[in-house]
């Protein structure tokens, strides 16, 4: 369980993020839904600790994020899985070396059970075949999967995707979307996902947060958001379906 | 002026978290070894064509100027080596290679800050700072005498061909002025320059790099800003290195 309380963001003058507070449970899929440009990536960023927060707290099963040393965040990051909203894939080394990576620097695994973990991640998101290909030979859909694969491949308890599926066909969207969600709740883990797509929202939206103008405008799950009748949220809803349907 | 304090600032913090022990020792070696190649190999060709060309025009040059005969015939050969060695090998090579491998380093930790694989390393709990600058660094430095070492036999020999065919200078003279007075000294003043440039090179460019915001285009200006500035660094050491060698 992540909890946020009253977290603000400013980037010189600018402010990002003005008081968002929310609970994210463990076991389901939190969505953190809202417009380009609305701080989603931001939000995320802060929660992981790879930006600062101006204010506010973030606590991890309890543990609050602002007063661990050094030594705590480190530990505290090698429980966090993170999907970059582009992949973020180490481009010097190919798809297994990438999802190795993390293996290689802290666990105490050897060789071969490294192998066998990378070759069960890389089946789990349907890539068997691809461990010697670079990223750069990768589709944007295999570079999220791969991304994927790496983000799990350490057993993290916390587990944050920056729109895993923004660019995909709807086909391997819900796929990825499935597959986050079997995850999370397979390692009962902690999961956020970032994302601007509608059926993503409809699909596995078990935590529903909406991002408008740097605060937090709504929250409810994928049932409640079909009846709702925020203003922006329908705006963000409805224009969502007009460029879907243009897109045809 | 602040902006350069607040540079200088951020730069030693930067190299106090790259100057940690790495968090995975196998890791580090590997690194280590595969920037000895791209920053230290990779580097020595171009060591060699410039040198080869300069230092025949230094003893082109000398020999032209010292011709006349109330100047012992070792004279060129002499000054040449003493200039090689202790100015143009390190300080020429070192202004080319911070062009070469500054370049190459601040873009390449800029591309890697802006895909986001620098937040990557560091949410997974690595320090990236020390993972990706450190070996950088180490590789580059140790490079260095074998860059300088190889300058410096690339000028004297350019000199040698280059003045010989041009008629400036007889083989006998210049061996002859070459090998008087020989001081190891002079050898290792050299190298301890390369070494100190090599790291300001490495140091400065990954500075850039690493700290690049935005895009593309912001990529690109830290790596000429990485260019610029080692050279300035590296200018302005040289005098502090020689007023301190001398
Ligand atoms: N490092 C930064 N410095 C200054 N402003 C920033 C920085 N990072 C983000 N911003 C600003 O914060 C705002 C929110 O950006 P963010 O990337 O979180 O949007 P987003 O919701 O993830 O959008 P998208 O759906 O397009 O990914 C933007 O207006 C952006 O300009
Ligand atoms: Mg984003």
């Amino acid at each position: 369980m992540i909890e946020i309380r009253d977290i603000y963001k400013k980037f010189g003058e600018k402010e990002v993020l003005k008081g968002i507070s929310t609970v994210f449970e463990t076991g389901i899929t939190n969505l953190v839904i809202g417009r380009s440009g609305s701080g989603k990536t931001v939000l995320v960023k802060s929660v992981s600790g790879l930006e600062k927060v101006t204010s506010g707290e973030i606590f991890y099963d309890g543990r609050q994020l602002s007063s661990m040393n050094e030594m705590q965040t480190t530990a505290l990051k090698r429980e966090i899985g993170m999907v970059f909203q582009g992949g973020a894939l180490f481009d010097s080394m190919t798809v297994a070396e990438n999802v190795r990576f993390p293996l290689l620097m802290f666990s105490k695994l050897s060789a071969a059970e490294m192998d066998k973990r990378v070759d069960f991640c890389l089946e789990r998101v349907d890539l068997p075949k691809t461990h010697s290909l670079y990223a750069s030979e990768l589709s944007g859909g295999m570079r999220k999967r791969v991304a994927i694969a790496r983000a799990i491949v350490a057993n993290p308890k916390y587990l944050f995707c920056d729109e895993p599926n923004s660019g995909l066909d709807p086909q391997t969207s819900i796929l990825i979307d499935k597959l986050i969600k079997e995850i999370t709740e397979e390692l009962n883990i902690t999961t956020i996902i970032n994302t601007h797509d509608m059926n993503s929202v409809l699909e596995i939206g078990e935590h529903i947060v909406f991002i408008n103008n740097g605060q937090l405008w709504w929250e409810g799950t994928r049932h409640d958001v079909i009846s709702c009748d925020n203003k922006e949220l329908n705006d963000f809803l409805f224009n969502n379906e007009i460029t879907k349907r243009a897109d045809l | 002026m602040k902006k350069i304090v607040d540079a200088v600032g951020s730069y030693f913090i930067l190299l106090g978290r790259v100057l940690r022990k790495p968090d995975n020792g196998k890791a580090f070696r590997r690194q280590l070894f595969f920037e000895m190649r791209v920053l230290g190999i990779e580097s020595l060709p171009i060591a060699c064509i410039i040198s080869a060309f300069v230092g025949a025009a230094v003893v082109i040059q000398l020999a032209a100027s010292l011709s006349n005969p109330i100047y012992p015939t070792w004279i060129t050969g002499y000054t040449s080596r003493k200039a090689i060695m202790l100015e143009f090998a390190p300080t020429m090579i070192g202004l080319v290679l911070a062009g070469k491998v500054g370049s190459r380093i601040a873009s390449e930790l800029g591309t890697m800050r802006i895909t986001e694989q620098i937040d990557a390393l560091d949410i997974m709990g690595v320090n990236s700072a020390n993972y990706l600058i450190m070996p950088k660094i180490v590789a580059f430095m140790l490079f260095s005498p074998i860059i300088v070492i190889l300058s410096v036999f690339s000028a004297l020999a350019g000199g040698w061909i280059f003045g010989v065919i041009s008629g400036v200078i007889t083989s006998y003279e210049y061996l002859d002025g070459l090998q008087l007075e020989f001081a190891t000294y002079d050898m290792v003043y050299g190298i301890t320059k390369g070494i100190v440039y090599n790291f300001i090179i490495a140091s400065v460019s990954s500075f850039r790099g690493y700290t690049v915001t935005g895009g593309a285009l912001e990529v690109g200006q830290a790596s000429t800003r990485a260019v610029v500035e080692s050279c300035i660094v590296l200018i302005v050491s040289n005098l502090a290195l020689t007023s301190i060698l001398i």
